[in-house]
């Protein structure tokens, strides 16, 4: 009786996980970018293999519960004995791995692999508790030097800049949104003024940490316009939880109109 | 020369002050069993005492670990709510019993640190290991019984220090378990908790690392040293193959963590710059540290991390691999091997897959790469050892009793876990999930639940061969739905808030996609409380029957081990002086009928 009730609550379990994720109860948000169908792909073929072992392995747990909870006869071994178990773990898991890890490192490499493209507009990300600052290099596409003995956040002095010495960075634009051109490749420099943090836009399928100490690049191409949620992922103190921006995805030309706003406020 | 060996040996012994390795190889234990209180029950060194201590320090910290999830899911759930005792226990982290959202991080560093270390890493291991591992070997101890009474004491310390952050004005500190560099490491600048309460959390650990590691030579000692006549490796029961694989990880391992933590603390107290780069800002402060590395503390915390989630489950493998046989009545599939080549195989690839856990960390894209692959192939091993176990049920006798039905529980929890894993292993599609509830739902499965869930197993099981009395069956098969229920609906729609990209790690939700999403939460929580409430089912049970229940039978399993072959609980010298020497295999069971280990009978399993 006891192995009935359990493979019953087993198959209930399953199915009721199996539908959840079929009919994304809860699910991905649209992908916006030029890479993303490469990583929903993947993990649409993930949730393939991956859920035809779980359902495969609960079923045949709960029929074996289910068949031999009152047998009273002499036990007996699987037919082959371990063999076959050796054989499927090896050759089924085993290709299945292989086909996963080559597609996938596919769709990881055309994020990673690719060198940004040449014409990519570079935008500069601070990372600092508890807030994302934005650098464009203004009209000489210069950025200027970072010194972060000068970093004064009452005097709005985010990232350190010298502009009274250093001509670079006298024209350089500073935001606390991030507004990028739809259709036109984007280069990040993620860099963190303390603790570890994260750049996180769910739409994008980018998630990248903020190291200290490094600067790393990332760069992708947003394919539709909108207004999304750059959310921190990486635990970074108590703030964690409120730290956000916004990612602006603008056409061209409001994007050119909002980064001639942006310069005037500076 | 190996008379020399030998000889060289008993100095040795006699130095460290230690019983001889052959007394018990030679039947007559050369201590006698101690008569007061202390030198019986506190400063033991006797291997069955130390196992019961740590058992009981691995329950304590259960039920701590476990109040503070509930404090944090009731403070996700109903964010306005004031625990009153809360308040008390923290004026500043929970004024009037409301939470800060420092003091909710704080909650879950310790849990985790709790949970991880003192709860699953100790049970499985140290406590059912102190005091089955000997007495399975046919040994009257543990090779060094100092030093096991030693490894307690000290992890007993590293769990006052653990407590001793919730009493210290600052509080707990607030860098999760994995305490990630520059955030642990630069001090009190770096938020609430970050002062003594990182200093007392990298002590505390640094402390459990070197009572793991003596207890990890202890047990491999043991088992190479202290068999019993007749009890080759081929005939060692599946648990202590569990513990002894385990130790082995366990020594590689926090041989790793134990610097890792003591470099943290140099930087933070003795103004070295291990972990911390130059160029560092605070409150527009520039910090006095340069050349440090915060991905080298990542990679050596994973470096310890990754074995520790195998250091966590491969004793849970050895105990339902041992109970199996006997509520089936028939040995598993494969014999011995199967299952314990897997094991060897799950604990030596756990050493190369760290780099999994840093695929969006800023490591070279190419090394992602390098970690996905063995990380998929840890799957092999993973599936063999799930074959075995389910294959064993065909055909076979299944008994309900609890000890099986959270062996059952386990292999459900087991495989759901490893699901999750086949989408965490591949950056491209990790790089989605990571840091989401669905990596929550995850190691809850595989390391926390299914290992809780063996661990139970095994109490069941052993209570009786411990305490000389039987567990009350009733109460443990409600403990055992509620909780098998309980469980899936917490980290199951963990994993589905998870392809929502529901972020971890937050006190609160503010973003406007996680919004959505707070019926879940509240859902979880609900479960969570539930889930909690069920364990008091199992403390009650455990505390009737040690004064209450029925007394235990020798053999009320109707078992093969060692264990089993003496009395409920055994004598001092675990045999009452009786020379064990031993015929068979553990799993010499053919339906009714099943052959002791010790027996001079005829196989009937052929084992």
């Amino acid at each position: 009786m006891p192995g009935k009730a359990f493979a019953v609550v087993v198959v209930i379990i399953t199915l009721a996980t199996a539908y959840c994720v079929m009919a994304h109860v809860w699910w991905m948000p649209a992908d916006i970018s030029v890479h993303g169908p490469r990583i929903d792909h993947q993990i649409e073929e993930t949730v393939l293999v991956a859920g035809l072992l779980f359902v495969a392995g609960q079923v045949v747990l709960a029929a074996f519960a289910f068949l031999y909870g009152g047998a009273r006869d002499k036990p007996k071994q699987i037919p082959g004995g371990a063999k076959p178990l050796v054989i499927f773990a090896f050759a089924i898991v085993g290709t299945e791995i292989l086909a996963l890890s080559s597609i996938g490192s596919k769709a990881w490499g055309a994020v990673y692999f690719e060198a940004p493209d040449p014409s990519a507009m570079h935008i500069d990300v601070q990372a600092g508790q508890f807030a994302y600052y934005f650098r464009y290099a203004g009209p000489d596409g210069k950025f200027g030097a970072l010194h972060p003995e000068l970093i004064n956040e009452g005097n709005q002095n985010f990232f350190g800049l010298d502009p009274d010495r250093d001509p670079d960075a006298k024209d350089d634009i500073i935001t606390a949104e991030l507004a990028i051109p739809v259709n036109k490749p984007v280069l990040l420099t993620l860099h963190s003024k303390d603790v570890g943090h994260s750049f996180d836009v769910r739409e994008l399928r980018v998630q990248q940490d903020f190291v200290p100490g490094l600067n790393i690049p990332l760069h992708f191409t947003a394919t539709q316009t909108g207004r999304f949620e750059i959310v921190c992922t990486q635990l970074c103190g108590l703030g964690h939880y409120n730290m956000k921006a916004y990612l602006s995805v603008l056409k061209a030309a409001d994007f050119d109109e909002w980064l001639k706003r942006q310069a005037a406020m500076q | 020369m190996e008379k020399t060996f030998a000889s060289a040996r008993r100095a040795k012994t006699l130095f460290w002050g230690e019983i001889m390795a052959e007394t018990s190889a030679h039947g007559a234990a050369h201590h006698a069993p101690p008569q007061g209180f202390i030198s019986k029950y506190i400063l033991s060194v006797d291997h069955k005492v130390i196992g019961i201590q740590y058992t009981i320090l691995s329950l304590v910290a259960a039920f701590v670990g476990m109040a503070l999830s509930w404090a944090m899911r009731i403070h996700l759930a109903w964010p306005d709510v004031h625990i009153p005792l809360l308040g008390m226990l923290a004026p500043n982290g929970a004024p009037g019993g409301q939470m800060t959202p420092e003091y909710y991080l704080s909650l879950m560093t310790m849990h985790g640190t709790i949970m991880a270390f003192f709860v699953l890493t100790a049970a499985p291991f140290a406590g059912f290991g102190n005091f089955m591992l000997p007495i399975q070997v046919g040994a009257a101890d543990m090779a060094f019984p100092r030093l096991n009474r030693a490894s307690f004491w000290v992890t007993f310390v590293g769990f006052l220090l653990a407590c001793a952050t919730f009493v210290i004005p600052d509080g707990p500190p607030l860098s999760g378990w994995t305490a990630y560099a520059p955030l642990s490491a630069v001090g009190a600048v770096a938020g609430p908790g970050q002062g003594w309460g990182q200093n007392l959390w990298g002590l505390s650990v640094a402390v459990f690392c070197i009572a793991s590691l003596l207890g990890a030579l202890n047990f491999i000692v043991t088992v190479l040293d202290l068999r019993t006549k007749g009890m080759k490796l081929s005939r060692l029961p599946l648990s202590t193959w569990g513990w002894f694989i385990d130790a082995w990880v366990s020594l590689l391992a926090f041989a790793v963590l134990l610097p890792t933590c003591l470099l943290l603390v140099l930087d933070r107290l003795g103004g070295t710059s291990f972990f911390i780069p130059g160029g560092l800002v605070f409150n527009d402060q520039l910090q006095p540290h340069s050349g440090g590395s915060p991905l080298l503390f990542q990679h050596l915390f994973w470096f310890f991390g990754h074995p520790e989630v195998y250091i966590i489950i491969l004793p849970a493998f050895g105990i339902v691999s041992h109970i199996l046989p006997t509520f089936i009545r028939k040995p598993l599939v494969g014999g011995w091997k199967v299952i314990t080549f897997s094991e060897i195989g799950v604990g030596t690839l756990s050493f190369v897959v760290w780099g999994h856990h840093m695929f969006v960390s800023g490591m070279s894209p190419y090394m992602a790469m390098v970690f996905s692959v063995p990380t998929l192939f840890i799957t092999i091993p993973s599936v063999i050892a799930v074959l075995v176990w389910v294959f064993s049920l065909y055909g076979s006798n299944i008994r309900f009793d609890t000890p099986m039905l959270f062996s059952l529980g386990f292999i459900s929890l087991f495989i759901s876990g490893g699901i999750g894993g086949f989408f965490l292993a591949q950056p491209s599609t990790d790089s989605y999930l990571h840091a989401t509830t669905f990596v929550v739902g995850h190691f809850h499965f595989t390391m926390g639940l299914s290992a809780i869930f063996a661990t139970f197993a095994g109490f069941y099981y052993w209570f009786s061969k411990m305490f000389g009395r039987m567990m009350n069956e009733k109460l443990g098969k409600w403990h055992f739905w509620l909780s098998f229920v309980g469980v899936y609906c917490v980290f199951m729609t963990m994993h589905l808030t998870g392809f929502a990209g529901a972020v971890r790690r937050y006190s609160a939700f503010v973003d406007d996609f996680m919004i959505p999403l707070i019926p879940a939460n509240r859902f979880i929580s609900v479960a969570a409380l539930l889930l909690g409430a069920t364990q008091f089912v199992f403390l009650y049970n455990a505390i009737w029957s040690f004064f209450k229940g029925p007394k235990a039978p020798d053999n009320p399993w109707g078992a093969t081990t060692l264990e089993w072959d003496t009395t409920s609980p055994p004598p001092f010298d675990n045999f009452g002086g009786r020379q064990m020497i031993v015929h068979h295999g553990p799993m010499e069971y053919d339906g009714e009928a099943s052959v002791m280990q010790t027996s001079a009978e005829a196989s009937v399993a052929g084992t």
